[in-house]
């Protein structure tokens, strides 16, 4: 009798929350891709007839805006790498006994609403605002310089609102090194390149990879960023999606759309992970 | 012999310079709090005051969005809190069937992107033709936060040493008393990183919640309807306290946990 229940104990666990789990995450998943293959409109309602023509429509209309997303998002992500390792690095091997400190200030923003904080950037970046104003007043930049609505403004948003899911993973990793590989290393007569390039690089690379995950995903797919810092020329299709969902309420196609979001999210992972070689790509990012 | 292969201060101050770059848009938004603005626009600066300190509940649907806020997050706290914490018990201490497929579940929650679980349950609310409002938000921000709590006080829970609970047992308590006393304030300090990680996201929430409010407002989805019309100072202040509430706590953690150390 005891060992019955002891059986059964972790089944009664997360009986609760594994059920939230099926009906509000796995089902509604299954429901969409139903929904994406139903035909029909929002006032005679829809009925599923395997209806392709979603798919096609959708990603013919939009494939420039699908491009797109997956350009901005590779672009914030390489950008965020760059400009987050060396931060990661410094608080790993230099922080001394105020990484804490660091890595708090480095998580600062999310204690400030997402929404605000991209509005707070259109702001600073504004035609006549703060930054660009006297800029231009004083001729150093030409009458008709604008950030607000271009590429860059949107880029710049995406890499600044995720950069600290980058950093922490990245941290975390490099903090893991013990520093007597280091001095092994340098033992051996490598060069302090070769000890960055053959040791703390390949030892890096899972917190890389979290850290990637963690930042292409929400970059790509998102529509904050665009409406408020872009302009008719950066849609994405995060902003699509929403548009059709909300607006327009032309469900088989919305959900036709984000379901070839999730498709292309799951397969850039995948031959992420490929590429990278990682073993066991779920044990490295679960971690 | 310090640690690390580059010598000098170069990283330091790049390092510096990017903490600074994050915080530029948090110390515009205080600094606007303060602005004496005239016009329906808070863009320039024109003076100190502290009359939006006075009138900030002036805007009755602003406050209402902030109050849903926070009794959305309070209750995805104590809902995800807890369930997030069985499963994170459960994975941390037993072997069981299924543990792999809950874990790759899980895993997907929290990397899908949020725009698709917003779609999903979405298309689910309106199939079953189900009025979308505060209590739908409430299931979306549990169903994102459990994961994440799930994850947390695993991690805790692997680092205990079990012959405590056995030792317990063995001095004849019985299950639920070697839960409540002994297992359960070991592992609290996962659950309430855990919780108070629900709360953190799901008072920040905008995607999913865009997709779940139907007519009801949250703080964030309040600011994004305003975008175009311009942001009212009240805002900014709104945006402050809760800055100065999370910074609050977090600082109180780092101190306890140096006092800990020391």
């Amino acid at each position: 009798m005891r060992t019955l229940r002891a059986r059964l104990t972790p089944y009664a666990l997360i009986f609760p929350g594994g059920l939230w789990l099926a009906i509000f995450f796995v089902v509604p998943t299954l429901v969409m891709l139903s929904l994406s293959l139903q035909s029909g409109n929002v006032v005679d309602g829809f009925a599923f007839t395997w209806n392709w023509h979603s798919y096609v429509d959708g990603i013919t209309t939009y494939h420039d805006q699908i491009i797109r997303s997956l350009l901005y998002g590779l672009a914030a992500t390489v950008i965020q790498i760059l400009i987050g390792f060396p931060v990661a690095y410094w608080i790993a091997f230099k922080g001394g006994s105020n990484k804490s400190v660091y890595l708090f200030l480095v998580l600062l923003p999310f204690l400030v609403s997402f929404v605000l904080r991209t509005i707070s950037w259109q702001f600073l970046l504004s035609d006549n605002g703060i930054l660009l104003g006297p800029l231009r007043d004083a001729g150093l930049l030409p009458q008709d310089f604008r950030v607000l609505a271009t590429p860059y403004a949107v880029i710049g948003g995406l890499s600044y609102n995720f950069l600290p899911f980058m950093i922490l993973p990245m941290y975390v990793a490099l903090e893991r090194i013990d520093p007597r590989l280091l001095e092994a290393a340098q033992d051996l007569y490598a060069s302090r390149m070769q000890t960055f390039l053959r040791v703390v690089l390949p030892l890096s690379l899972p917190g890389v990879f979290a850290g990637v995950l963690m930042t292409f995903v929400p970059a790509t797919s998102d529509y904050v960023n665009s409406s408020v810092l872009g302009g008719t020329n950066t849609t994405m299709i995060g902003n699509v999606i929403q548009n059709q969902f909300l607006v327009n309420q032309d469900y088989p196609v919305a959900s036709a759309l984000s379901f070839t979001l999730m498709a292309l999210l799951l397969i850039g992972i995948f031959v992420y992970a490929r590429a990278l070689g990682t073993e066991d790509v779920l044990e490295v990012a679960a971690r | 012999m310090s640690r690390g292969l580059f010598r000098g201060r170069g990283l330091q101050i790049y390092t510096w310079l990017v903490i600074a770059w994050l915080v530029v848009p948090i110390a515009v938004m205080i600094l606007f709090g303060f602005n004496d603005t005239k016009g329906r626009f808070n863009t320039t600066f024109q003076g100190f005051t502290l009359k939006w300190y006075g009138q900030l509940f002036e805007i009755d649907a602003l406050t209402q969005a902030l109050v849903n806020s926070l009794l959305i997050a309070v209750l995805t706290m104590v809902i995800a809190g807890v369930l997030g914490s069985l499963i994170g018990l459960a994975l941390g201490r037993y072997r069981f069937r299924g543990a792999a497929l809950l874990t790759l579940v899980m895993f997907a929650a929290i990397s899908c992107a949020e725009i698709v679980m917003g779609a999903s349950l979405h298309s689910l609310f309106i199939t079953l033709g189900m009025p979308e409002g505060f209590p739908t938000i409430v299931i979306a921000h549990v169903m994102f936060s459990i994961s994440f709590v799930a994850v947390t006080v695993r991690a805790r829970v692997m680092t205990l040493d079990t012959s405590l609970e056995e030792a317990a047992r063995d001095l004849g308590a019985s299950t639920w008393d070697t839960f409540r006393l002994v297992t359960l304030p070991m592992i609290f300090p996962g659950v309430l990183a855990g919780s108070m990680l629900a709360f953190a996201l799901s008072i920040d929430d905008f995607v999913i919640t865009n997709f779940t409010a139907g007519g009801t407002t949250t703080f964030p989805l309040w600011i994004w309807g305003v975008t175009r019309v311009g942001i009212p100072p009240q805002v900014n202040i709104m945006g402050t306290l809760i800055f100065a509430a999370g910074l609050l706590i977090a600082v109180g953690n780092i101190i306890a946990a140096r006092r800990r150390r020391a």
